[in-house]
C-alpha cells in the first residue's frame, strides 16, 4: 500500500520589536548578560501590571498580510497557566479564544498551504543547567519577548514542501521587516501523522517539539514518516498520539516524558489587557507600511531598465534589494548597481560563504562610482570590493594606499608598453610568428608592472600598436 | 497582634493595607509567603498621596491577600477588639489614630470592616482608582477604596487617589475627578428585599433606621426585587477564586518569597514551598479556582460566570434608571467572633452575599454608618452626596 505524510507546523517567530510585549524591557537584541534585561513586570513581581506594546500588534497584523490573513479587529489576550522556573509569573500571556489573524495561506509552487491562525504570545526565560554543582540558574532576558505563532493546516504532504514552506516564511517576514529570523529565532512544532494514499481520515499524530534547524526537521520528518509506516505495515508498534522530541546526536525522536505533556493550560481571558480592537483607520495605517512585495519590487526594477530575471533575483532578497535601493539612492546607474551586487558582492559571498549580503551601500557606491568614471579599472574595484567584504576597509584610502588610481598619464603607460616589448623579444618574435597567445602573455606582464591601474582598452590598444610596427 | 504590619512613620495620617506596595517597605499581603519581600517600587495610589503632602503612618494587618472576613488569616495573628474580629485599618481610624486608610476591596473585607467598626469606606467604581503597586488577587473586581471617619475625609481622599494611570490598562480615561456635591431631597433609594432578608435582626434594624433618615431628608425609600444576588454571588466567587488562583501561581519559592528548607527537586520546591506559606483559606480558594478553569469546565464556570456578570450589570441598570441608589446590608451581622479557621471558605462564601454585586459589575459601593450603599458606575458622588447629608443629620 502507498502512504502519503499529512503534516502541520506551529511555528514560533521572535518579532523585531524595540521592547518586550508587556513592559518597557529592551527586545530580543538588547541583553548581554543574563538577566541585563529585566524589570518588575517581566519577572513576575506582584504589583505590576501589563501594558500592550502596540508595535507588536502592528507587525503581527503585518505577518496576516503576508500570508493572506483575515484580520481579527477585537482580539483579546488569554493566561495559559504552567509551573517551570523559566516562566516566573507562573502563567504565558497568549492568544487562546481569539487570534489576532485567521484564515490565510501561503503559496509553495504549484501548493497552497493553509494558515489555521497566527496569534501574539509572549516568550519565557531560559534554564541554564550546571551538572558540575547540579544547579538549575534562570534568566528572564527573553521571558516577555513578543513572539507570533503561525498555525499551519494539515496541508504538507512532504518534509521539502515543509522546508519550502520556512524558507519562504523567513524569507517574507525578514522581507516585511517583522522578524529578524536570527538564528534559533524561529522555532518549529511539527505535527506529522501518516495515512493510506487517498484516505481522507488522519492517522495517529506525533508533535516533535522545539525545532529550530531546517536539516533536523527535515531529518525527524523522515524518520517519523519511516516510524509509522512500519508500524502500519509491519505492526512494529501501536501508533499513540504523543510529543516527541529529535535527538540529533542518536539521529532519532524519542517520546517526551508524559509529565511534561499531560498539562492543562486553565486558559482564561486575560482581566488586566482590555480586548484590542483595531479599526480601521488603524488597519489602514499597517498596510500602507507594509513593503512592497517581491513581485512590485521586481516590476519596479524591470522599470529601472533591469533585465527581468536579474530583477527577480534582486527583488527576492530583502538584503539585496535593500541594498540595490540604497545604492542607487546614492546616484548610481541601476544597471551598474545590479551588476556589481548579482556578479561581484555574490561572488564573495559565496567565496567568503556568507549566508546574506552585508555591505555598507556608501563604500558599494563609491566603488561604483570610481569604476564608471574610469578613476579605477574595473578590476582594480574588484580588488577594492573584496577587500570591504574582507576587512571594510576604506575605500579612497586603499585605493591610493595600492596605486590603484588610474590617474597614470598615457606617456607613462606607453613607456611601460615599450619597454616590456623591448625586453621581451621572443614573445614578440612568436607574436610575430602567428602564436597570438604570446600577445596575452604579453599584457599579463605590462599589468603586473601597472599593478593593474592602466585603462586595460587603452593598454591593448597601445601593446597592438607596439606590436603591428 | 497590633494594627500594623510594619509602622513606617507615627505622625503620618494615612495608612494602607499590606497588600498595597511602597518602596523599600517590606509587603506581606498577611502572608508567610511574602514575609520578607521588599518592593522597588511604591504604587500609585500612595506616589499620589506623598506628592499631595500626606504622610503614610505605615502598612496594617490584613488577612492572607485580603481574601478573608476581615484580617481574620493574616499570618501575623487577627486584629481583635474585645474579643472580636475587627478590621486594623477600620479600627486605627474609629480611634482616630489616622486620618484615613487604602484598603483593597476583593471580597468586601473592608466593607465588612467599615460596617462592624461604625465608620465609612468606599469602593469606587471600578477604573477609577490605579491598581498599579496592589498585590494582585482578583484583577477584574478587585479595587483600592478609602475608610475614613465621616464622608467628607472620604471624599478628600479620593479625590487625591482617583484618576488616569497609563500603568494599569484598566484604568478608566479620565484625569482627575470632582466628585461634584448633588442635591439629596427628592432622590430615590430601593432597598433589594433578597438581600435585607438574608440579614439579622440587628442588621435589619439598622437599614430601617438608615431608610428613616433618608425620608426625614425628603428621599423616597422602596424595597425592590433583585433576583440575581445568589447567581451574582457564586459567580464572583468563581471569576475571583480563579483569577486569585492565576495571579498567586507566581508564588512558587523559585525568585523570591518563602522557600522550604529541604527539597530535592523543583515539584518538591514547588509542593513544600506553597504548602508551608499558604493559609487554609488561600490554598481552599486556590484548589477551588482551579477547580472551574479545568479543562471540560471553564465553559460552564469562568465562561458562564463572565456571561452572568453581564446579566447582573443588566438588572442592576434597570434599577438605576428608577432609583438613585441602592441600600443593602454590608454583612449579616453586626458583630464577628473568632471562628474555626477550617470554617473560613463557606463563612466567607456566605457573607459574600452582600458584597458581590458592587464587586461583579465595578459599581461603587460605599459603607457608611452600618450600612451599604450602592450606585451606578462613575456614580460615586451620589455615595458621598447621601452619606455625608445622613451624617449631617446628627450635627
Ligand atoms: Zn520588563
Amino acid at each position: 500500500m502507498k502512504y502519503e505524510l499529512v503534516i502541520g507546523l506551529e511555528t514560533h517567530v521572535e518579532l523585531s520589536t524595540d521592547s518586550k510585549l508587556f513592559c518597557s524591557c529592551g527586545g530580543h537584541s538588547s541583553p548581554k548578560e543574563p538577566n541585563d534585561c529585566v524589570c518588575p513586570a517581566c519577572c513576575g513581581m506582584p504589583g505590576m501590571l501589563p501594558v500592550t506594546n502596540k508595535h507588536a500588534i502592528e507587525l503581527a497584523v503585518k505577518a496576516g498580510f503576508m500570508l493572506n490573513c483575515k484580520i481579527n479587529q477585537y482580539t483579546t489576550f488569554d493566561k495559559k497557566s504552567y509551573y517551570y522556573p523559566d516562566l516566573p509569573a507562573s502563567y504565558q500571556t497568549t492568544q487562546w479564544f481569539n487570534p489576532i489573524c485567521v484564515d490565510g495561506s501561503v503559496e509553495i509552487g504549484e501548493r497552497t498551504i493553509g494558515i489555521k491562525q497566527i496569534h501574539l504570545e509572549e516568550d519565557a526565560g531560559k534554564l541554564v543547567h550546571d551538572d558540575a554543582t547540579n544547579t538549575s540558574f534562570v534568566d528572564y532576558n527573553r521571558t516577555s519577548v513578543p513572539l507570533i505563532e503561525i498555525v499551519s493546516r494539515p496541508d504538507f504532504r512532504s518534509s521539502d514542501e515543509v522546508i519550502a514552506y520556512l524558507k519562504k516564511l523567513k524569507s517574507s517576514l525578514q522581507f516585511a521587516g517583522i522578524s529578524e529570523c536570527e538564528e534559533g529565532a524561529m522555532r518549529c512544532d511539527v505535527n506529522i501523522s501518516v495515512r493510506p494514499e487517498g484516505s481522507e481520515e488522519f492517522g495517529v499524530r506525533a508533535e516533535i517539539k522545539n525545532m529550530s534547524s531546517l536539516s533536523e526537521i527535515k531529518d525527524a520528518i523522515e524518520f517519523e514518516k519511516v516510524r509509522h509506516v512500519d508500524a502500519l505495515e509491519r505492526h512494529t508498534e501501536i501508533l499513540q498520539q504523543e510529543t516527541r522530541r529529535w535527538d540529533d546526536v542518536k539521529r532519532r525522536t524519542f517520546p517526551m516524558r508524559n509529565k511534561e505533556t499531560a498539562a492543562d493550560y486553565r486558559y482564561f481571558p486575560d482581566p488586566n489587557l482590555m480586548p484590542i480592537v483595531i479599526d480601521d483607520e488603524w488597519l489602514e495605517a499597517i498596510r500602507a507600511s507594509m513593503p512592497a512585495t517581491a513581485e512590485e519590487q521586481s516590476l519596479r526594477y524591470t522599470e529601472m531598465g533591469i533585465p527581468e530575471k536579474e530583477a527577480m533575483v534582486l527583488a527576492s532578497d530583502r538584503k539585496l534589494s535593500d541594498t540595490f535601493d540604497a545604492v542607487v539612492a546614492l546616484g548610481r546607474a541601476p544597471k551598474s548597481v545590479a551588476s556589481w551586487i548579482l556578479t561581484e558582492c555574490m561572488g564573495n559571498m559565496k567565496r567568503l560563504e556568507l549566508d546574506e549580503l552585508k555591505i555598507d551601500s556608501a563604500k558599494l557606491s563609491r566603488i561604483i562610482e570610481l569604476v564608471d568614471t574610469n578613476e579605477i579599472t574595473r578590476p582594480a574595484g574588484k580588488k577594492v570590493l573584496s577587500a570591504v567584504f574582507e576587512s571594510d576597509v576604506d575605500v579612497d584610502k586603499y585605493c591610493e594606499e595600492n596605486g590603484l588610481n588610474v590617474k597614470v598619464d598615457e606617456g607613462f603607460i606607453l613607456t611601460t608598453v615599450q619597454r616590456v616589448v623591448a625586453e621581451n623579444p621572443d614573445a614578440v618574435a612568436n607574436y610575430k610568428s602567428g602564436k597570438t597567445k604570446a600577445m596575452q602573455a604579453l599584457f599579463g606582464l605590462i599589468m603586473r608592472e601597472l599593478k593593474g591601474t592602466g585603462d586595460p582598452v587603452v593598454i591593448r590598444d597601445l601593446l597592438q600598436k607596439e606590436l603591428d610596427k | 497582634m497590633g494594627y500594623y504590619i510594619n509602622e513606617i512613620k507615627s505622625t503620618g495620617n494615612i495608612a494602607v493595607d499590606d497588600t498595597i506596595l511602597i518602596k523599600g517597605t517590606p509587603a506581606t499581603a498577611g502572608s508567610k509567603m511574602l514575609e520578607n519581600f521588599n518592593p522597588l517600587f511604591s504604587a500609585d495610589v500612595v506616589e499620589r498621596l506623598e506628592k499631595s503632602g500626606y504622610e503614610i503612618s505605615g502598612k496594617t494587618n490584613v488577612g492572607e491577600f485580603g481574601l478573608d472576613l476581615m484580617g481574620e488569616t493574616s499570618y501575623f495573628g487577627a486584629t481583635e477588639v474585645d474579643g472580636k474580629l475587627a478590621g486594623a485599618a477600620a479600627t486605627l481610624v474609629k480611634n482616630g489614630d489616622i486620618k484615613a486608610a487604602l484598603n483593597v476591596d476583593l471580597n468586601g473585607a473592608p466593607r465588612r470592616a467599615a460596617a462592624v467598626a461604625g465608620v465609612d469606606f468606599i469602593k469606587p467604581t471600578y477604573g477609577t482608582v490605579s491598581r498599579y503597586g496592589v498585590i494582585a488577587a482578583a484583577c477584574s473586581g478587585e479595587q483600592i477604596g478609602v475608610t475614613a471617619k465621616d464622608a467628607e475625609s472620604v471624599k478628600e481622599i479620593l479625590s487625591v487617589i482617583a484618576g488616569h494611570d497609563s500603568k494599569d490598562g484598566t484604568s478608566l480615561p479620565a484625569e482627575k475627578y470632582d466628585y461634584e456635591d448633588v442635591a439629596v431631597s427628592r432622590m430615590k433609594v430601593a432597598i433589594v428585599k433578597e438581600l435585607y432578608d438574608l440579614a439579622s435582626d440587628e442588621v435589619k434594624a439598622n437599614i430601617d433606621k438608615y431608610s428613616e433618615s433618608l425620608k426625614a431628608l425628603g428621599v423616597t425609600v422602596e424595597s425592590v426585587s433583585l433576583d440575581c444576588v445568589k447567581e451574582a454571588q457564586t459567580a464572583w466567587q468563581i471569576l475571583m477564586s480563579a483569577e486569585t488562583t492565576n495571579n498567586l501561581s507566581r508564588f512558587d519559592g523559585v525568585k523570591y518569597g518563602y522557600r522550604t528548607a529541604d527539597y530535592k527537586n523543583i515539584d518538591e520546591l514547588y509542593v513544600k514551598s506553597r504548602t508551608e506559606a499558604f493559609c487554609f483559606l488561600t490554598k481552599a480558594t486556590i484548589i477551588y479556582g482551579s477547580d472551574v478553569l479545568a479543562k471540560g469546565k471553564y465553559e460552564s464556570c469562568y465562561d458562564k460566570s463572565l456571561r452572568i456578570r453581564r446579566v447582573v450589570a443588566t438588572k442592576v441598570k434597570e434599577i438605576f434608571a428608577s432609583y438613585d441608589a441602592i441600600l443593602a446590608p454590608a454583612c449579616a451581622n453586626a458583630e464577628y467572633k473568632a471562628y474555626d479557621i477550617i470554617d473560613s471558605f463557606e463563612k466567607v462564601f456566605e457573607e459574600s452575599v452582600f458584597t458581590a454585586v458592587p464587586s461583579i459589575t465595578g459599581s461603587p459601593a460605599m459603607v457608611t454608618k452600618g450600612v451599604q450603599l450602592i450606585a451606578d458606575t462613575y456614580k460615586d458622588n451620589v455615595l458621598l452626596s447621601i452619606a455625608k447629608s445622613v451624617e449631617g443629620l446628627e450635627a
